[in-house]
């Protein structure tokens, strides 16, 4: 299951990444399909990328609001927090699992023989602050003289547009170069960390800083696709608990916002079919409910 | 007891497709008012300053 969702990913990423003439074009695409929501964080300045940033383009809209107001246009970003709704309702943060290719990133790079070290749970608000204050509120209120506002994510934080647009884009364009200035190396030194950071520890950006995965987190109690637990049949082995990548306590809290859904847990773990998949509470390749009360045999049990 | 059966068994769960709706809505509002031309306009540019740049 892990090597088939390695190709998803890549399949993903690929699609999300379809405009491999852009090293002749030198530019970025500028066609039909950037109307389309990329699921996962994929810089729409990125040279290759066919399809537009959710997380750009709700900050650059509100960020215009009293602009385009002024203007008699209603634009709140409620097309762009549609789509990500739509992909929230069906998936959750299994997004974050199967189709971000700033997510595959982080997992290659994890996969570097180091010293591993775990990340604190408490650092995974930082994504809903990141979400809340930099990516909504900061547009809406701090406005220059004319009205309108950065998208202060993008700007100031986002190593996914640094590594994907910022880089490929000075490659590409060397005139580019006279324009760097300190916001460039900061940026560069927040990717730096992060790419250092997962190496040593597992997805740390999509745990502790994205707001993509924030949203996604917030939606994920309420997905159509999820994992179940059937609790009469697990034996707390807190097996799922060694194999998370995301530091899951599986059986504990099913529905955390931080499952990603990447099956490690059913299929590297759980040996009593306590988790199954389900699709809008229906579940599918089902097992046979255990009746409540029963133990399972000690023949059963995880050997360890 | 028979409700615990049919838990197991799977009841459909509303709120995805609450949700879903509510999305979707929120979609056609949002493309109605014309905000993909304006995401359409952001996006065949280089955001030099969303990536860091100038």
């Amino acid at each position: 299951m892990e090597f088939a969702r390695k190709w998803v990913q890549i399949l993903f990423g690929l699609l999300t990444n379809a405009n491999w003439a852009f090293p002749f074009t030198r530019s970025i695409y500028q066609g039909p399909l950037k109307v389309i929501c990329s699921p996962g964080l994929n810089c729409y300045s990125c040279p290759s990328s066919t399809t537009y940033c959710p997380v750009g383009s709700l900050q650059n809209i509100l960020g215009g609001i009293k602009i385009s107001l002024s203007n008699n246009q209603y634009f709140f970003g409620l097309s762009v927090i549609g789509a990500l709704g739509v992909l929230g309702a069906m998936f959750g943060r299994m997004i974050c699992g199967w189709a971000c290719p700033f997510g595959l990133i982080q997992e290659l790079l994890h996969k570097i023989p180091s010293r591993k070290f775990s990340i604190s749970r408490s650092l995974n608000y930082g994504k809903y602050a990141m979400l809340l204050v930099v990516v909504i509120l900061f547009p809406l209120i701090m406005v220059d003289e004319f009205g309108g506002s950065s998208p202060w994510f993008c700007k100031f934080i986002c190593p996914a547009g640094t590594l994907e647009a910022g880089l490929p884009m000075l490659l590409l364009q060397p005139n580019l170069t006279s324009t760097i200035g300190a916001l460039f190396y900061n940026k560069l030194a927040i990717l730096l960390s992060v790419l250092l950071w997962s190496v040593a520890a597992s997805r740390p950006f999509c745990r502790t800083l994205c707001p993509l995965g924030a949203f996604y987190g917030l939606m994920n109690r309420f997905r159509m696709v999820k994992l179940k637990l059937d609790e009469t049949r697990c034996t707390n082995c807190k097996a799922c608990h060694h194999v998370c990548p995301m530091g899951v306590k599986f059986n504990e809290n099913p529905d955390d916002p931080e499952c990603i859904s990447c099956l490690a847990c059913l299929h590297k773990a759980c040996k009593f079919e306590a988790i199954s998949i389900e699709i809008g509470g229906m579940p599918i390749a089902a097992t046979p409910a255990r009746p409540l009360g029963t133990n399972v045999p000690d023949s059963a049990k995880y050997p360890f | 007891m028979a409700s615990e059966r049919k838990k197991g068994r799977g009841q459909i769960r509303k709120a995805p497709f609450i949700l879903l709706t509510v999305s979707t809505l929120l979609w056609i509002v949002g493309a109605a008012s014309g905000e993909p031309s304006r995401v359409l306009e952001q996006a065949w540019q280089v955001c030099l300053s969303c990536i860091g740049i100038g």
